[in-house]
């Protein structure tokens, strides 16, 4: 019987939610299993209600679920809020001394004196570390493992020690009190596979991409990226700056990229709003940058900790004037590191601005990945210029030419003179006002999207060919629209996907002819319109058939998407 | 040998008697005279007519947004170290709509020189009064009088830069030697430079500007005297100090970047199993 299990702990911030979920997906991982977990918290330090879900499966998942088998309760609230999500058989465990007055079947109910064994082993903090001990022990799961993983958190000294009698102490005594309900769950294989979150994969695939440079300012979801790059820029050639504010934070990505070096920011939709008139000047100079937006749920600051996919038509528009850029939203964690390493390579063979849309759930999200193969990471940095083979004094930075591409040359790297301006330019990048110069210059910048449009991959199908309904999406809700599938197809409905991870330019003709073809068509998307929906209007002339939309700031779980296609009928 | 033919740029299309003229032409002198070659210098400027400067010369041009030649002066830098890179603004772009930049390239001690054109006025967009703008100033847009002015001198020396200086369009011989002591400067090196704009100025005009700035080197004080600095800088009226006002070495922002250590970012190739190494703390 295939093995999909799920955990969820809730407390406030500042008892080590995270933690002690980060720990239980860790040492699943370790262990030879897939991983999916996510986090749901507040915007404040202490206090409030997070939780953290981490699903267990010896089969590949991409979706949190909604059931759970065993919830640690820090606080009353998480057994209030969660316990209509508990399977039959599930358990809370909580400590009954400090969380009085549950109710509830008491078969479900595990009472364990947490705080007390914190103290006993020496820190009533490390409460969690108990409850994460106990959690395992109720599936029997190896705790060998689990002591690798904390001393490998906690360091081999005395915290690490300490962590792991903690631990062991609430192990053994589910062992002893417990009359185990579950199955044993057992490691898999020494097979061990990356534990990334989405902003992580992002990091590591513009580190392998070559990126040299980067200039952000702290937004959720994207600060952690500009973290990762700051704490890795000690033995690698990479530089993050912490700008000022987000419109330096582009204007010193673009400086680096036109010097020569890869280079990328990362924001929010908000802090994008800031950068927009950067996003023009790189389609005017035509200087390649990166922009990673971590969406969440706008307008202004909407909900700062919280998930959305309302940015597509923004970014697809962001700017006055026409010029290309290119628009991508990684599928799945694995995805954003190779969608990242994808964007630096368009972004320097057209010279434009490649905007990366992921989203809340995907950035702050993990997932086991299977060991990145680097081998498969190419590094195309496009048409450069030679001196060698032409005449430095004679270089045109914008050099009209039949595929719009001119090459680059790099300033202070030979003797051409790299010139360009956001002002209409000439050839050679001086400032003009000449009708048939600017005629000329418009024309082959938007040329560039021809060869860009070919590049651009057929979205991805999953399940029969033919179907009568479609699910269609983009982005980060892949995972859950995929299993969707799957839960719907097991009740005999005849039902396919079709998923983008590249939006712009956008892949008309495969749209079109899914579209066409099915008898009903559902966007899934979290935001409040059907911003794809318009798109694939815009570009196809096709209406889809219905919009399921979710723009609580939640994301969705794969039974949401089953419960609603239902309801339409499909 | 650099000569002035190397620096020969498109013809400016500057009002006859602009100020501009002074300060293109003590940039140039610097350049010529400290032999550094217009592929070794990126000038990066900003919306105004102290933007056009770049097309003006020669050199590696980066004619970028209003308010924003610092950042990508900072970035280009950090990209390539070799680079000397000048930003070049006008003072609505420097200290309105680059305020924020201003000050903190300043905090940071980026090892760029930042050319302020200032002549207390928009010049661009014909004649509304400018953040320098003496207060009073009456325009199309401030019908009652600009309120008080900024100081960048001052502004400069509180918020960390390590080089700031005063020229006179009107001086050239003065202007280009603070234009070679900045570029030689290491760290965020201010030369603010007061320039008549024959057009829309007609209060701050040459002769206003003439009768009353007077050369620092005449005076003696510790330039490094961050005090004796501030003092200086809030001199403003019937006699204006030009010269440079405060400098000092402080830590330079790219210095304590280890990936510089090994040489110029753009210098180093790119190879993807550099990742490897990162990969072992996520298994």
């Amino acid at each position: 019987m295939p093995i999909d299990f799920n955990f969820m702990v809730g407390g406030e911030a500042g008892q080590g939610v995270q933690s002690v979920g980060f720990l239980l997906a860790k040492v699943f991982a370790r262990g030879g299993y897939h991983v999916f977990a996510d986090q749901d918290y507040e915007s404040r330090v202490r206090g409030g209600h997070n939780f953290f879900r981490v699903r267990v499966s010896d089969g590949k998942v991409d979706a949190i679920a909604e059931d759970v088998d065993i919830l640690i309760a820090l606080n009353m609230d998480s057994i209030e809020l969660h316990q209509p999500n508990l399977v039959k058989q599930g358990i809370i465990i909580f400590d009954g001394e400090k969380i009085k007055g549950v109710s509830g079947d008491n078969g479900n109910l595990f009472s364990i004196p947490l705080e007390k064994m914190a103290e006993k082993a020496g820190d009533k903090l490390m409460i969690n570390t108990v409850a994460l001990g106990a959690a395992l022990s109720m599936v029997n799961y190896d705790l060998n493992i689990l002591n690798a993983v904390l001393v490998d958190r906690f360091g081999k000294g005395e915290i690490g020690d300490m962590n792991i009698v903690a631990a062991k102490a609430g192990y053994d005594y589910v062992q002893s009190e417990h009359k185990g309900k579950f199955r044993k769950i057992n490691p898999l294989s020494e097979d061990k596979r990356m534990l990334l979150t989405g902003n992580e994969a992002i990091s590591l695939g513009a580190i392998a991409a070559g990126c040299k440079f980067m200039a952000a300012y702290p937004m959720t979801p994207a600060s952690s990226i500009m973290e990762y790059m700051a704490a890795k820029s000690k033995g690698l050639d990479l530089v993050m700056v912490h700008a000022e504010d987000e419109i330096a934070a582009i204007n010193m990505s673009i400086g680096a990229a036109y010097a020569g070096v890869r280079a990328m920011t990362a924001t929010s939709g908000s802090g994008l709003c800031l950068m927009v008139e950067g996003i023009g000047l790189a389609g005017i100079t035509e200087t390649p940058v990166v922009i990673i937006d971590g969406q969440r749920p706008g307008p202004a600051v909407g909900l700062p900790t919280r998930t959305e996919q309302g940015d597509l038509q923004f970014v697809l528009h962001a700017h006055h004037g026409d010029f290309p850029r290119a628009v991508l939203a990684p599928a799945t964690i694995e995805d954003a590191f190779w969608v990242t390493v994808n964007a630096f390579n368009w972004a320097e063979k057209y010279q434009l601005p490649v905007i990366v849309l992921t989203d809340h759930h995907l950035a702050s999200s993990y997932a086991t990945v299977d060991r990145l193969d680097l081998s498969q990471v190419t590094i195309d940095r496009g048409m450069l210029f030679s001196e060698k083979e032409d005449e430095p004094l004679e270089y045109m930075r914008h050099r009209v030419t039949k595929s719009g591409i001119s090459p680059r040359a790099f300033p202070g790297l030979g003797k051409a003179l790299v010139v360009t301006d956001c002002d209409e330019h000439d050839e050679e990048g001086h400032l003009t006002e000449d009708a048939g110069e600017r005629t000329a210059q418009v024309q082959k910048r938007l040329r560039k999207l021809i060869p860009l449009e070919k590049e651009i991959g057929t979205p991805e199908k999953y399940g029969p060919k033919r179907a009568e309904t479609t699910l269609i999406g983009w982005g980060s809700t892949y995972g859950a629209i995929h299993e969707a599938v799957d839960i719907l197809r097991r009740e005999d409905a005849s039902v396919n996907m079709l998923h983008l991870n590249e939006l712009w330019p956008f892949p008309a003709k495969a749209v079109a002819d899914a579209v066409s073809k099915a008898r009903n068509s559902y966007v899934i998307e979290n935001n409040a319109t059907g911003q794809l929906a318009r798109l694939i209007k815009a570009e196809t002339g096709y209406a889809v058939s219905g919009r399921i939309l979710k723009y609580d700031g939640r994301p969705f779980t794969p039974a949401d998407i089953a419960q609603a296609v239902r309801k339409e009928g499909g | 040998m650099v000569t002035v033919s190397d620096y020969a740029g498109l013809k400016p299309a500057w009002c006859p008697g602009c100020g501009n003229f002074g300060i293109l032409e003590a940039l140039n002198r610097a350049l010529i005279e400290m032999e550094i070659e217009p592929h070794q210098v990126l000038l990066v400027s900003g919306i105004g007519q102290a933007g056009k400067l770049p097309h003006y010369t020669r050199g590696n041009v980066f004619n970028s947004l209003h308010g924003r030649p610092v950042p990508p002066a900072i970035g280009a830098k950090i990209a390539n170290s070799e680079l000397i890179v000048i930003a070049v603004s006008g003072d609505g772009d420097a200290y309105g709509e680059g305020g924020n930049h201003f000050l903190h390239a300043a905090r940071r001690n980026n090892d760029i020189t930042y050319l302020v054109h200032d002549n207390q006025v928009y010049g661009l967009t014909k004649g509304q009064a400018s953040p320098t703008s003496d207060v009073g100033f009456i325009t199309k847009t401030t019908p009652y009088g600009a309120a008080s002015p900024v100081n960048p001198i001052a502004l400069a020396i509180v918020s960390g830069a390590s080089f700031v200086a005063r020229g006179f369009a009107g001086d050239v011989d003065h202007l280009s030697n603070l234009i070679k002591k900045g570029i030689t400067h290491r760290g965020f090196a201010l030369i603010d430079i007061l320039q008549p704009c024959v057009s829309f100025n007609h209060k701050n005009t040459f002769q206003w500007y003439q009768e009353r700035v007077y050369k620092l080197k005449d005076e003696r004080y510790d330039l490094s005297d961050k005090r004796a600095a501030l003092e200086k800088a809030l001199i403003w009226g019937e006699e204006i100090p030009i010269g440079i006002i405060y400098e000092e070495n402080l830590p330079v922002y790219e210095d304590q970047l280890p990936a510089l250590s090994e040489g110029s970012l753009v210098k180093q190739k790119i190879d993807p199993r550099r990742v490897e190494k990162l990969f072992s703390e996520f298994m």
